[in-house]
């Protein structure tokens, strides 16, 4: 945003008060439902419990228009590619819930078809338990986000928590390492390009 | 006329009653026999129940219990057997709350409440220890500062029947070999569970 350089004062904090609420209140996730874990995004979006207090009611079929992307369900090793592409196509500042036991750790699939967490594609930002996770959970995690919005740093974000998931993706893929399973070149997506 | 009778459903749309629920302010009832969160429970005297069988381990089909066991010692015994669980976690990234380790469960030592809603902001919080796990000395679910509690839901934890009670049947409720709640020694159950 051009805005690297400018040192903190009254300016700027009430700028960055207002960006943060804007942020927070028009959150748009992009659909990216797996699995059964989407139908409870699908019912968390629906009259009872609806996300549109939040804003959030619009579930975008485009990356481009979309803030938040919901993992919501298992990933499998050829769908890693695809959404890590979807991840890149996502305009920043962009966030990522992993949404169920099965993006998160890859759950009860233990076995070689499952990527084992998806934040070894993409960072993630919150965690959702449940097999799958109730409309209510994920609203939780939702307020979460909403919560880590509110209070974080607009700027250093991706580079204050390591691209998000806490992971050194340099340390875990050397740049001479054997050919992956995924075909993604996570070494362009170091934490120093990530950075806003 | 046609085109303004979409408009019409709109207008009686806002004479019906809401059925939006406010979730962070209220939660809807969650049913009976509900899988939550665990907790791992206590007898009346502050002793715990588990004996480090690692049978809800060996049972579980996601692998995201972990236990180990130790021997008591005789001047302060931790739990009534020879036995107790010292090292005690549940990996919540991979728990699928099926309720297979409190079936298993030969103390009911391990049971779950009806807590649904938490989330994390890093893998290490998932870990649950036994020190999260373990319930107070009133036998009430420790509150984990992530979690969201509110009042009085600790007393609606899950209604369950073990499915090894007298004939599998319901119509026990009450006996000793049936325990309807968790917590200190045995609550009453919720309500009526003879279906």
């Amino acid at each position: 945003m051009g805005m690297e350089q400018v040192g903190h004062n009254f300016m700027t904090g009430q700028l960055e008060d207002v960006v943060q609420w804007a942020r927070r209140r028009s959150m748009w996730p992009a659909a990216f439902g797996l699995a059964c874990c989407a139908i409870e995004m699908m019912a968390a979006g629906g009259a009872h419990y609806d996300l549109g207090r939040y804003g959030m009611e619009v579930f975008r079929a485009s990356p481009r228009q979309a803030d938040l992307m919901i993992v919501a369900g298992r990933v499998s090793q050829k769908m890693a590619p695809v959404l890590r592409q979807v991840y890149d196509q996502m305009v920043e500042p962009k966030w990522v819930i992993s949404m169920g036991v099965c993006a998160s750790s890859g759950g009860m699939f233990n076995n070689y078809a499952i990527v084992q967490g998806v934040d070894q594609i993409v960072p993630v930002d919150v965690y959702i338990p449940g097999c799958p996770p109730g409309p209510e959970t994920l609203m939780h995690g939702i307020l979460n986000l909403h919560e880590m919005v509110r209070t974080g740093e607009i700027m250093k974000r991706r580079s204050a928590n390591n691209g998000g998931a806490g992971i050194e993706i340099a340390n875990v893929l050397p740049a001479d390492s054997a050919p992956t399973p995924v075909t993604v070149s996570i070494a362009d997506h170091s934490s120093s390009t990530l950075a806003v | 006329m046609a085109r303004f009778s979409g408009f019409g459903v709109t207008f009686k749309q806002m004479f019906k009653p809401r059925i939006t629920g406010f979730y962070p302010k209220e939660k809807r009832e969650k049913p009976e026999r509900f899988h939550g969160r665990h907790v791992l429970n206590r007898y009346e005297d502050g002793m715990e129940k588990c004996i480090g069988c690692e049978l809800c381990a060996g049972v579980c089909p996601a692998k995201c219990i972990y236990v180990r066991g130790a021997d008591n010692s005789p001047d302060s015994p931790v739990s009534p057997g020879e036995r107790f669980g010292f090292v005690y976690e549940i990996n919540y990234l991979r728990c699928i709350h099926c309720d297979m380790c409190v079936e298993a469960c030969p103390t009911e030592a391990i049971t779950e409440t009806k807590l649904f809603e938490f989330s994390f902001a890093n893998r290490a919080d998932a870990i649950y220890t036994k020190e999260e796990l373990l319930v107070d000395d009133e036998g009430r679910a420790k509150r984990q500062p992530w979690e969201l509690w509110l009042g009085g839901e600790d007393d609606k934890t899950s209604a369950w029947m073990r499915a090894t009670s007298s004939s599998g049947d319901a119509d026990y409720e009450g006996r000793v070999n049936w325990s309807g709640e968790l917590g200190f020694g045995v609550r009453e159950p919720e309500q009526g569970q003879s279906l």
